[in-house]
């Protein structure tokens, strides 16, 4: 470890360690935010000093947070630190460099932290992948969000950014950054975005472009396509992810083209990513009461509508968990701005604290629906089942079910 | 044909707010009555409609429907006497000015005589309004104190969360209803949904039994106090 640890900072260290190996034991947390938080109460630059030196990625926006991060993980081809439980906080990152001194870091931060932790760890790379709607109980309004980057990225001269180009709210955000490297990846949500960011006025959209009467519009000098095939820095790449979706091929995207400012080789990064299979649970197969399940997590209205866009329509039920706890945000509201209706022709069984809100609206969206209990009958069709669950859901989900 | 004219979804539609369109249409299906919901862009011309419904939406979007309504036939169709139900940013578009990011003093449309200013803190929380007899369950998110002038009726008494200024929440006048539970509270509400339907027909609906009705007597009862 560099020096420049005082007593203090070397007693807040070991506090982490020792308080998320109790909390472990204890089986009471994950073990990584208890310690965490001991730390910085501790010492507060904790963070800060704890990844001086070190070459750290942070990757940021409102889906794919922890997908992406895993590939970069995985795609870097050495052994990295990472934050790979979820807790995307300060108080995770600092129990993630705690727990590795590798060099090379990668971590997820939440939306509303990356100012203070782009601060504290002075990244070679921030990766803005996207920003929508989610749990607007507690962060409020996305553009006040794109805001607060805004200023932030004005600020790292020494930063790449990179950052999603069909994504207006995230260009508002990044186009003050002295460093940009725009990707210019499919992004079908835009319904965020329907005011110009910077002049209130009416957003134009175009199959491969957007634009604002005040001048604002999509930047042309991009980095990185994926278009017809992918094509990073020039160099054109053959995705074949074991990961669904076209989300999916679009966090890859950014992910090999943070990688290739850190000079690693995009075909050995390529050929890792493409052969990940399931991150932190999600997508992953396993067994619950005798079935065979697929669990996706889908946290908020974009994120369900590509989610939805991977079933097949082959008119097997689709489970679906929905919890409105203070990780999912109390307010389920959204789920009148998730497209349902394109579960049409499946029979969905509704589960999760929040069934009846699920049920009702699957009612009115015309959606053939039964609301789970003891006594529901989960004789199924075909197998895997596709279990879609929100953040809480996906949990209760992961720990009720067993590997297969 | 009853025509539900959903306004500027793009804008003010933060917090599912098409939901409340989705739920009044199918509940006049139901009952056999001709109903569509027309989706107004900001492009299109104002339709006409018997029922036309705001929804809530970011300082910005807010602005701009302000600016898009004056400018358009809304005002003179409900002087005229269509219908209109209006949650959190709508509820403050129809009044006669209200606080947004820039500016203090906003100009409103003056349909209804209220004023909103900026709040101390915002209020996110369940919300559950008596109106009547009955009460209204929903969720707010919004940092805006609204104050009626003397003659404008509330929607209701505040019994959880903040409403206008914690003791009332929205207005009502013959034809304009209001409230700050934002998002699918026709959905969640579903006799609220009725009593809109009924006014804006001008007659009584029969009963529709659907699972809305257990979903608001389980959020009925948890938010009791």
């Amino acid at each position: 470890m560099p020096s420049g640890f005082s007593g203090r900072d070397k007693v807040a260290k070991a506090a982490v360690r020792t308080v998320n190996f109790l909390s472990k034991l204890s089986s009471r947390g994950s073990g990584t935010v208890i310690g965490g938080r001991v730390g910085l109460a501790l010492s507060p630059d904790l963070l800060f000093k704890l990844a001086r030196g070190r070459d750290v990625i942070l990757v940021s926006g409102t889906n794919g947070k922890t997908t992406t991060s895993a590939m970069i993980a995985t795609g870097w081809g050495t052994r990295v630190a990472t934050n790979n439980t979820g807790s995307n906080m300060p108080a995770g990152h600092v129990a993630a460099l705690v727990a590795s001194t590798s060099p090379s870091v990668v971590l997820e931060v939440d939306e509303s932290w990356l100012s203070d932790v782009a601060r504290a760890t002075k990244p070679r790379v921030i990766i803005l992948l996207n920003l929508s709607r989610d749990q607007l109980d507690r962060a409020n309004e996305v553009r006040h969000i794109a805001e607060r980057w805004r200023d932030l990225l004005k600020d790292l001269d020494e930063t790449t950014v990179v950052a999603n180009a069909n994504d207006p709210l995230v260009v508002y955000a990044a186009d003050v950054a002295a460093n940009v490297a725009w990707c210019d990846v499919p992004t079908p949500w835009t319904t965020d975005a329907v005011s110009c960011p910077r002049c209130t006025k009416p957003l134009h959209f175009d199959d491969i472009s957007w634009w604002s009467e005040c001048g604002f519009a999509k930047p042309l000098d991009t980095v990185t396509t994926l278009r017809d095939g992918l094509t990073v820095q020039g160099i054109p790449l053959d995705l074949k992810l074991m990961l669904p979706g076209s989300f999916n091929e679009s966090n890859a995207a950014m992910a090999l083209t943070a990688l290739s400012y850190l000079d690693v080789d995009p075909a050995g990064a390529l050929s890792r990513i493409n052969a990940l299979s399931s991150v932190a649970g999600r997508f992953s197969v396993r067994l619950w009461q005798g079935h065979v399940v697929r669990l996706l997590l889908a946290k908020n209205p974009a994120g369900f509508s590509a989610m939805l866009a991977t079933i097949p329509s082959d008119g097997a039920d689709v489970w679906v968990a929905i919890n409105a706890r203070v990780a999912d945000g109390r307010d389920p509201s959204w789920l009148y701005d998730v497209p349902f209706e394109l579960l049409r022709g499946h029979r969905v069984v509704c589960f999760g604290d929040r069934k009846l809100d699920l049920a009702t609206r699957l009612d009115y969206g015309g959606v053939d629906y039964v609301v789970a209990n003891e006594k529901t009958a989960l004789d199924v069709s075909k197998e895997p089942v596709a279990v879609l669950a929100n953040y809480t859901a996906f949990q209760e989900w992961r720990a009720r079910s067993i590997e297969c | 044909m009853l025509n539900i004219a959903l306004i500027y979804p793009e804008l003010l539609g933060t917090y599912g707010d098409g939901g409340n369109a989705l739920a009044l249409v199918e509940r006049a299906r139901r009952r056999g009555i001709d109903a569509q919901v027309i989706s107004v862009a900001i492009t299109d011309e104002m339709p006409d409609a018997s029922l036309y419904l705001l929804g809530g939406g970011e300082d910005g979007p807010q602005r701009l429907s302000a600016d898009l309504l004056r400018s358009s036939s809304f005002a003179s169709r409900v002087r005229d006497g269509s219908f209109v139900v209006a949650v959190c940013a709508g509820l403050q578009i129809l009044g006669t000015s209200f606080a947004v990011e820039g500016d203090d003093e906003f100009e409103g449309l003056g349909l209804v005589d209220v004023v909103t200013h900026r709040g101390t803190t915002r209020s996110v929380c369940e919300l559950v309004v008596r109106v009547g007899e009955r009460e209204l369950v929903g969720f707010e998110n919004h940092g805006g104190r609204t104050t009626l002038s003397p003659g404008v009726t509330p929607l209701g008494s505040v019994e959880r969360g903040r409403g206008n200024d914690g003791s009332v929440d929205g207005y009502r006048t013959p034809t304009i209803w209001a409230s700050y539970a934002h998002g699918p509270v026709m959905a969640m509400n579903p006799w609220f949904s009725d009593e809109v339907l009924s006014r804006v027909l001008g007659r009584e609906l029969e009963p529709l039994i659907t699972v809305a009705d257990q979903l608001y007597e389980e959020r009925r009862t948890k938010l009791a106090r």
